[in-house]
């Protein structure tokens, strides 16, 4: 290995009982990826801003190139040439990429500002890194991905050679995940050192040379890349053999939802086109496909929350019209909502009050909101689906992303629903919380519950669904059985290659 | 160091803060009455003295705390809810101006318990009336209400105006331009003898407890909660969005036209373009230093009220003109919001 860039010694940080940090060294050789590995909670992120001078380490020091960094200063870290890549960015979207680059590179009482330099030095960045973003384009007009690339380029900008990336994939489909891994080789071999923060083991695999576990604040190992597996890692993050579920043979019942020739528009812009699918009691339909081709549309559709322009849906065999929030709910539609932050759970109110908000019917008489019950609901389902962190008057942002699923997992199955609608059930939950929400799917399946799943995962359809159908431009594929399906062939589907005579004209 | 969210808030820290701010408010407000030369302690005394030295000033405190405590909750109910109305001063116009145009051409003859209510509803329904108009613009066309509700009250403001010069002029009036004035059915009773405190502190005080009870209580408060703090999520979960924002206006433009009405029916007994010396601008104020707490409003009306009724009395005493009550409710604003602040991140490095 090459002499190392970065040192950290021996750092622990304590916030009140919690060690986030234990005792934690790691170090970072020149033109080296290293991924830092962990579940969410086990540290990452504690130690990467301490790395920044975000915070002060209760002991235990941080080297670059053999010089001690002052601990707490921000400015110090920038110049010894730490750049961050936060997981949120932090852009102007009104400013352009060269001012958002620029920013807070120049003094503030200079009359002439050094565009034109600026301008030259960005454009030599782009070149020699290959990242291709316009300098004059402005940020929020910019794709995520490309808005990730600017805030790379402004950490490049301040002459960063130590890169840290916190969890970069999270914002990022899967196509621009890639393009961000093919980046960050490039820019590894020209000499550039990252770290980048994760709890997903393909990426890991995928673009470390080496990678660093983490878990309950303990370093617990370290690994060349090509030393080691992706089961190996899974239960050194976990701390237990993890193995997620897979479905086990069943044969179908009457179908209890059936969605004809369904066509959706959303401000004008046509989203679902003429749609068909029908969903059985007892089996998981997936959908597969790229994020932004419909699926969000469709998880409306069925949640209650968009009109349809034609077609028809038919709920145990009755067409419905159109579905409202209160018909689903009322019908035993369970529905897991695809942002779960934005749709699935109001932070700020407590726990007990998002487990009974959709049905508050059920849960007030006269108008008056029946506080008792609706706690005693929460208990039970915090209970039953071992949400933790939390009781009933919890405020509901301070469960982790792992409870709030199960949460929300467990007020849609705690009623046994005929019909549920997982819309990305797993996207940024860490190894441990994907295993327990794929058991609770299969568990519905057996109960009879008809699934369908929407999903980006081709590993987690291949493992849970029995038949699938991919998601294209919003239009769907026919479905094919889950014992045919090779990740070829739903690669292609994905890609919009299905046989069907009057459908190939429109593939792309 | 970085801001972070608190994870716990504990009830004494909520207590705490508006307590705090207000000192802290009276402590920079201090420094400006040392600047003008007065001793600062003696100051405060004084305005205490005028706010609660007498029967009189303690009444006249209450008078003014009334219409306060109704704006304020009409700014606390939307807010809630995110329905910006920055617009109650023009509903406490409205209110005022339909009252007295109500008792004077339409409800005169009725006796006091027919006329009194009717009049109520009359000004509450005006000040509705006038935030509707936005929230349908904002509903149907996007148009921000920030915007809309405030220069609303300017349209308010010069329409009054245009009526007690024009059709509602009062004859009697010795050409000044004053509506026509209440019948004596409709006039509030006073609370005490011989001073200007009537029963509009009792139907404010009551109107905060049954906001409070609502908001914490019923299925509208909870979905107009949700509906403020995360309307993707309140729609998710099966809440009308638009209904319940409509529900909220009514109550907060009824709660400010309302202000109005007990104004015209308990204090003045017609109107005039200064009936109000800001009562709605105050409101939002009051409500932001309650921390759109229903029950806080009240004591936070009563502080504002405190501060202008006891600021006059002190400048009246000692020479220091009574723009210092504007600036220390000001600053409280200033550290309330600051202490806010502190009570959901803490600082760690």
């Amino acid at each position: 290995m090459s002499e190392a860039i970065l040192d950290i010694c021996s750092v622990s940080k304590r916030f009140g009982d919690n060690l986030a940090n234990d005792d934690i060294s790691l170090s970072l050789g020149k033109g080296e990826i290293v991924a830092l590995l962990g579940e969410n909670g086990a540290g990452k992120t504690t130690l990467m801003s301490i790395l920044f001078g975000h915070y002060v380490p209760d002991s235990g020091k941080v080297l670059v190139e053999g010089r001690e960094l002052p601990p707490g200063k921000p400015r110090a870290a920038i110049r010894a040439g730490i750049g961050m890549v936060h997981q949120h960015f932090s852009l102007a979207p009104n400013l352009t990429v060269l001012e958002n680059v620029m920013a807070g590179t120049e003094r503030l009482w200079h009359f002439r500002s050094g565009t034109g330099a600026a301008r030259r030095k960005l454009r030599g960045i782009c070149q020699r890194f290959g990242l291709t973003v316009e300098p004059d384009a402005r940020v929020g007009d910019l794709s995520v991905g490309e808005q990730q690339r600017v805030e790379i380029l402004k950490a490049l900008y301040n002459d960063a050679h130590i890169l840290v990336l916190d969890e970069p994939t999270a914002v990022l489909t899967n196509l621009e995940a890639e393009r961000l891994f093919s980046t960050l080789k490039d820019m590894a071999r020209e000499g550039l050192s990252l770290i980048f923060i994760s709890h997903k083991l393909d990426e890991v695999m995928a673009a470390a040379d080496r990678t660093v576990v983490l878990r309950g604040g303990r370093k617990v190992a370290e690994r060349l890349a090509r030393e080691t597996n992706k089961a190996e890692l899974a239960e050194l993050m976990v701390g237990r053999k993890v193995a997620r579920p897979v479905r086990e043979p069943s044969t179908p019942g009457e179908v209890v939802l059936d969605v004809a020739d369904v066509s959706v528009s959303i401000d004008g812009v046509e989203r679902l086109k003429s749609i068909d699918f029908s969903l059985r009691a007892g089996e998981i339909l997936g959908i597969i496909g790229v994020s932004g081709n419909g699926q969000t549309t469709l998880a409306h559709l069925l949640s209650g929350t968009v009109r349809r322009d034609k077609g028809e849906l038919l709920l145990f065999g009755e067409p419905i019209g159109d579905l409202t929030v209160d018909d689903a709910v009322r019908a035993g539609i369970g529905r897991i909502p695809e942002d779960r932050n934005k749709e699935g759970a109001i932070g700020e109110m407590a726990i007990w009050e998002n487990a009974v908000l959709e049905r508050l019917p059920r849960f007030s008489r006269y108008g008056l909101v029946d506080r008792p019950s609706g706690q005693a609901f929460a208990g039970q389902i915090i209970e039953a689906f071992d949400v933790r962190g939390g009781r009933p008057t919890t405020r509901t942002r301070l469960l982790s992303g792992g409870n709030m699923q199960k949460l929300i997992l467990g007020r849609n199955l705690i009623d046994r629903p005929r019909i549920l609608l997982a819309g990305q059930p797993t996207r940024g939950l860490d190894e441990g919380a994907v295993a327990a929400v794929h058991e609770r799917l299969l568990e519905a399946r057996r109960a009879g519950t008809a699934v369908l799943l929407i999903s980006e995962d081709l590993e987690e359809v291949m493992a849970l669904a029995d038949r699938i159908q991919a998601i294209v431009n919003g239009r769907l594929s026919p479905p094919i059985a889950a014992e045919g399906a090779s990740a070829t062939k739903l690669g292609l589907m994905m890609a919009g290659e299905w046989n069907e005579e009057h459908e190939v004209s429109h593939a792309i | 160091m970085r801001f972070e969210r608190r994870e716990h808030r504990s009830l004494a820290l909520v207590i705490a803060t508006p307590v705090l701010a207000i000192l802290c408010a009276l402590a920079l407000a201090g420094l400006l009455i040392a600047i003008a030369g007065a001793p600062v302690m003696e100051a405060y005394w004084r305005i205490l003295v005028g706010a609660f030295g007498s029967r009189l000033s303690a009444t006249e405190t209450l008078t003014r705390a009334s219409p306060l405590i109704l704006t304020g909750l009409a700014a606390a109910v939307a807010f809630r809810a995110r329905l910006w109305n920055i617009g109650a001063e023009g509903q406490f116009y409205l209110g005022a101006i339909a009252v007295a145009a109500a008792s004077s051409h339409l409800f005169g003859g009725l006796p006091s318990p027919l006329q009194i209510p009717l009049l109520l509803v009359v000004g509450a329904a005006a000040g509705i009336v006038l935030l509707l108009v936005p929230l349908w613009l904002r509903l149907r066309f996007s148009v921000d209400e920030v915007v809309t509700t405030l220069l609303l009250n300017f349209v308010a403001v010069l329409f009054v105006s245009m009526l007690i010069d024009g059709p509602l002029k009062d004859p009697m009036g010795f050409g000044w331009p004053q509506s026509q004035p209440v019948a004596d059915a409709a006039v509030l009773p006073k609370l005490f003898a011989r001073s200007r405190l009537h029963v509009g502190l009792m139907i404010a005080l009551v109107l905060a407890v049954a906001v409070h009870l609502v908001q914490s209580r019923t299925v509208f408060g909870m979905q107009s909660r949700a509906a403020g703090l995360n309307p993707a999520g309140a729609v998710f979960a099966g809440v009308p969005l638009g209904r319940t924002l409509v529900t909220v206006a009514c109550v907060s433009g009824g709660l400010a036209g309302l202000a109005g009405a007990i104004e015209v029916m308990g204090v003045q007994g017609y109107v005039t373009t200064d009936l109000s010396p800001g009562y709605g601008y105050s409101g939002i104020v009051v409500a932001m230093l309650a921390n759109l707490h229903p029950l806080g409003v009240v004591l936070a009306a009563l502080f504002t009220a405190v501060m202008f009724v006891g600021a006059d009395g002190m400048s009246r005493s000692m020479g220091i003109p009574s723009y210092i009550a504007d600036v220390t409710v000001a600053l409280s604003l200033i550290s309330m919001l600051t202490g806010v602040f502190f009570t959901q991140y803490r600082i760690r490095r």
